[in-house]
């Protein structure tokens, strides 16, 4: 006996399979999503300083129009099957596919420029001050709690630069360019050096995850949001690559796979318009 | 054949309607096979070997808590006074917290779970439901290879360097994200990956992508593959349960793979999702930016966790009302409300979970939300039970081994449910938290009652997978020491925990003789008639392993409806081939049509189209 309702919907239910499917596995990835969200606003209600436009809001901004896109693409391919035009599928399919190697492309230099950025938080005030007249010099971009955006008094105070390694880190001091106000996130143009004494220092380094709460939960988001794209470009590669037999054999079944990857990956665009503003902009 | 000949003809095997078996090679059909049945087999045999090794670690534990100090008996001998694991046969307080991590974790994700869900949802679904298979057959073979590795990973984990996760099955943070790491023992050296906790959470990844697999297989069966005539209102209760069950699985389990991913981060690349500010280990200042919230865990783990207790007692509730209908030889009392308070435990699982977390200090308006919603949740459990009690009421009941387990399933869980309601209530709570209270308390539900409706499922089903009858001799002699062994070891519990003996202390709160603490001096005796116990129950099991597989042999032959049942995974052959069914089954009726007045036998199955005399 075969397994019924594979390809055709069942009557009463108005549905096939596969659809039924998709859409609870899509139920339990709102849930896995869910629970870093709800980790991000739990860590960032308790967080004594959470940074503010620390990411380049620019290249996030083309990555979230460079996924919509790719959704529309997406959309065209699975019409073209309904259509049953192949030549159709298979361009809007590689459009799709080229959309999702775009973003994770962006994505990577992203990582990459965290990766090669310092930053230095003090260990109280009183070593902050000790610098502040030399960084005030220098024009260097203060991350602080006491002042300005995202003040929080009641809070341990937060005093932190970031920048690029001047010389490097010695036994005893790090010599870092800070970023300065006019540079933005990324920092762009460095002025002079500033060495600070390691005894001054909390904690420095790269952002990695690391590196505070923050880019933990950056990094976890988005890297669990990149595997859910290369997945799902795998799973529409194997639909480009053997769509044209099951195409001649059974269009309907094609159309039926690309509508539900297609849901797929509706939802991976879906939880980065979601994850753009949360990181990037607020 | 035996049996009722009421069966739509061409049952007799292989050579009815359906594929015979896909008779490939051994592989595709022991090891990698797509058919549910087997499947349900796999995972079957797997979680009993799981449970019984969970089984094993417990006694050496209840030795250790009985005979605090004093050499294991039997394997004691082997060990020299310099093993770091076992000295002088002794166990070591890290051993013992391994044992006690491990034992709750074989016995819920690889054990029970698997048996409850993998193996009887998979198996007896499809054949309910009259469906030619799951409706995703190779999915359904990946969710269970997930579960193997998942559990060999965790296997493996007490062979590397210092031993399996030793934080308890909870792992809460911020132990679990130290532990196993030269932070918190200096004097071992860890693989970054392959040590206890660590393997401890990506073995937890594999088996929630397992589970997450099988809900997705289980409902979309249910919704699409239901046979002509199956409305929602004559699924047998069973399939209503293992449906909730599914959904539980499907949106609980999700955070706790977050969460589990983010202990990893924590434990892989340093972050501090749960590590606080300011944390010292070992004496020592922690090395990690800290802001994290250890708490984080505990909600993300309990929101799991929670839903997770009605996982392993809804698939026995399901077993429990099938065994009591076919043996009362009654309609189930009130069809409607069991799976309408199926649902509703369904949707208050989801708004508990805190209740675990009185001690933490959420403040006295989250706690009394949770203390309204976890009293709540007792209503339908209440429902779900009372029903089950009724429908013994009157009837012509046959005492077979599975009815024995099914009916003492009703007090044990009603025992377990019962000293749940203190624990519901903050302030009682606070001072019972982590005793053996709480222990007595699940264990209630969970040990003589879901293992004993999973025991009852399994004497009920054995004749349809194999076609031979269990021993009921056997069963009996299995059946009562289990009963009254397994009461010695939970009862006094209770009593310990109102005494304020501590759930994890390694000693067992120290000899009579020479107690660790003096507030407990009263309760402390117990240990010994527990162990006592628990070593006799092990004894009891033996007579079930024996039947299990004697019987493949010895057992009586039996047709393809021994008990006389009426749902529709007795209109298979027996065992059921490749597609089940041997012509289109269709379903006609309620599920539990016993006994109805003006027909000449006592049952009028689902498969049956109207005749007889009284319609």
């Amino acid at each position: 006996m075969e397994i019924p309702y594979t390809v055709h919907e069942r009557p009463d239910t108005g549905l096939w399979n596969a659809k039924v499917g998709v859409w609870l596995f899509l139920a339990s990835e709102v849930m896995l999503f869910g629970g870093l969200f709800s980790a991000y606003i739990f860590l960032r209600i308790g967080a004594d300083y959470w940074p503010h436009h620390a990411l380049n809001v620019p290249l996030g901004l083309t990555n979230t129009i460079v996924l919509i896109t790719s959704s529309i693409t997406m959309v065209l391919a699975w019409v073209s099957v309904k259509m049953r035009d192949f030549g159709q599928f298979r361009f809007w399919m590689s459009a799709t596919l080229g959309c999702g190697c775009l973003f994770v492309v962006i994505k990577s230099i992203e990582y990459r420029d965290k990766f090669s950025h310092y930053g230095v938080v003090f260990r109280d005030e009183a070593a902050f001050r000790k610098y502040e007249p030399e960084l005030s010099a220098l024009g260097a971009n203060i991350k602080t709690n006491t002042e300005g955006h995202g003040a929080r008094l009641d809070r341990t105070p937060h005093f932190e630069i970031a920048g690029h390694l001047a010389s490097g880190v010695t036994a005893d001091a790090i010599e870092l360019a800070p970023d300065r106000h006019e540079g933005g996130a990324k920092g762009g143009a460095h002025g002079g050096a500033l060495r600070v004494a390691l005894a001054d220092v909390a904690r420095w380094g790269v952002f990695a995850p690391r590196y505070s709460t923050y880019y933990a939960i950056y990094f976890t988001l988005t890297g669990l949001h990149a595997l859910h794209v290369l997945g799902g470009m795998v799973v529409l590669f194997y639909f480009l690559v053997t769509g044209a037999k099951m195409f001649a054999a059974d269009p309907e079944h094609l159309a039926n796979r690309v509508e539900v990857g297609g849901l797929f990956w509706h939802f991976v665009d879906l939880v980065w318009i979601f994850l753009f503003p949360v990181l990037y902009l607020l | 054949m035996s049996g009722t000949g009421s069966i739509p003809a061409g049952h007799g095997g292989a050579d009815g309607g359906g594929h015979p078996h896909a008779r490939g090679s051994v592989w595709r059909t022991y090891v990698f096979s797509t058919d549910h049945k087997m499947i349900g087999i796999q995972y079957g045999l797997t979680s009993l070997v799981f449970m019984l090794l969970g089984f094993f670690l417990m006694l050496a534990m209840r030795w250790q808590l009985a005979y605090p100090g004093q050499p294991l008996p039997l394997i004691g001998k082997f060990f020299s006074p310099q093993n770091p694991f076992l000295p002088g046969g002794a166990m070591s307080p890290d051993l013992y917290n391994s044992f006690g991590a491990m034992h709750g974790t074989i016995m819920i994700f690889l054990g029970v779970v698997p048996l409850a869900f993998g193996a009887f949802g998979n198996y007896v679904v499809p054949l309910q439901i009259g469906a030619p298979d799951m409706a995703f057959p190779r999915i359904n073979m990946a969710s269970y290879h997930a579960y193997l590795w998942g559990g060999v990973l965790m296997l493996a984990s007490f062979l590397v360097p210092g031993g399996a996760a030793k934080s308890g099955w909870t792992s809460y943070a911020p132990l679990a994200s130290v532990a196993d790491t030269r932070a918190l023992a200096p004097s071992t050296v860890f693989h970054p990956v392959f040590n206890g906790q660590t393997m401890w959470l990506i073995a937890m990844v594999l088996l929630i992508t397992s589970s997450l697999l099988g809900a997705v297989n289980f409902i979309t069966t249910i919704i699409q593959l239901r046979a002509k005539g199956m409305s929602w209102m004559r699924l047998p209760f069973f399939v209503w349960a293992q449906l909730v069950t599914a959904f539980l699985l499907l949106l609980a389990f999700p955070p706790l793979e977050a969460a589990g991913i983010m202990q990893l981060m924590d434990r892989l690349a340093g972050t501090s999702f749960f590590v606080l500010s300011g944390l010292y280990v070992g004496g020592k200042l922690l090395e990690a930016s800290g802001g994290g919230s250890p708490i984080l865990w505990q909600h993300l783990f309990w929101f799991l966790g929670h839903p997770e207790v009605y996982v392993l007692i809804l698939p026995g509730m399901g077993i429990v009302c099938e065994v009591i209908a076919v043996n009362s030889r009654k309609p189930i009392w009130g069809y409607r409300p069991l799976v309408l308070a199926a649902i509703a435990i369904g949707f208050l699982s989801f708004m508990v979970w805190a209740h675990h977390m009185y001690l933490t200090g959420m403040g006295s308006k989250v706690s009394t939300f949770f203390q309204t919603t976890t009293v709540l949740i007792s209503v339908p459990s209440v429902i779900i039970l009372t029903a089950l009690l009724i429908s013994l009421w009157g009837g012509a009941i046959r005492f077979t081994t599975p009815m024995l387990f099914a009916a003492a399933f009703i007090p044990m869980f009603g025992l377990g449910g019962l000293t749940g309601l203190p624990l519901a209530f903050n302030a009682i709570d606070l001072a019972l938290h982590d005793t053996y209270y709480v222990i007595g308390h699940f264990h209630y539900v969970v040990a003589p009652g879901t293992i004993f409706a999973l025991f009852a499922g399994i004497y009920h089903w054995y004749p349809k997978i194999t076609g031979r009858r269990m021993s009921e001799f056997l069963g009996r002699v299995h059946f009562w020491p289990s009963l009254v062994c397994m009461n010695g070891i939970f009862l006094p519990m209770f009593l310990q925990g109102m005494a304020g003996v501590h759930r994890r202390w390694y000693d067992g709160g120290g000899t009579i003789a020479n107690p660790t603490y003096e507030l407990v001096r009263g309760a402390i005796h117990w240990n010994e008639f527990m162990s006592i116990s628990a070593f006799l129950l092990a004894a009891a099991q033996v007579p079930f392993i024996v039947n299990l597989f004697v019987s493949l042999w010895r057992g009586e032959r039996v047709g393809d409806n021994p008990w006389e049942a009426t749902t529709l995974e007795w209109a298979a052959p027996t065992p059921p081939p490749h597609g089940n069914f041997a012509m289109p089954v269709e379903a006609h009726r309620g599920p539990y049509e016993y006994s109805v007045p003006g027909h000449e036998r006592d049952f009028l199955p689902q498969w049956e189209a109207v005749k007889g005399s009284g319609t």
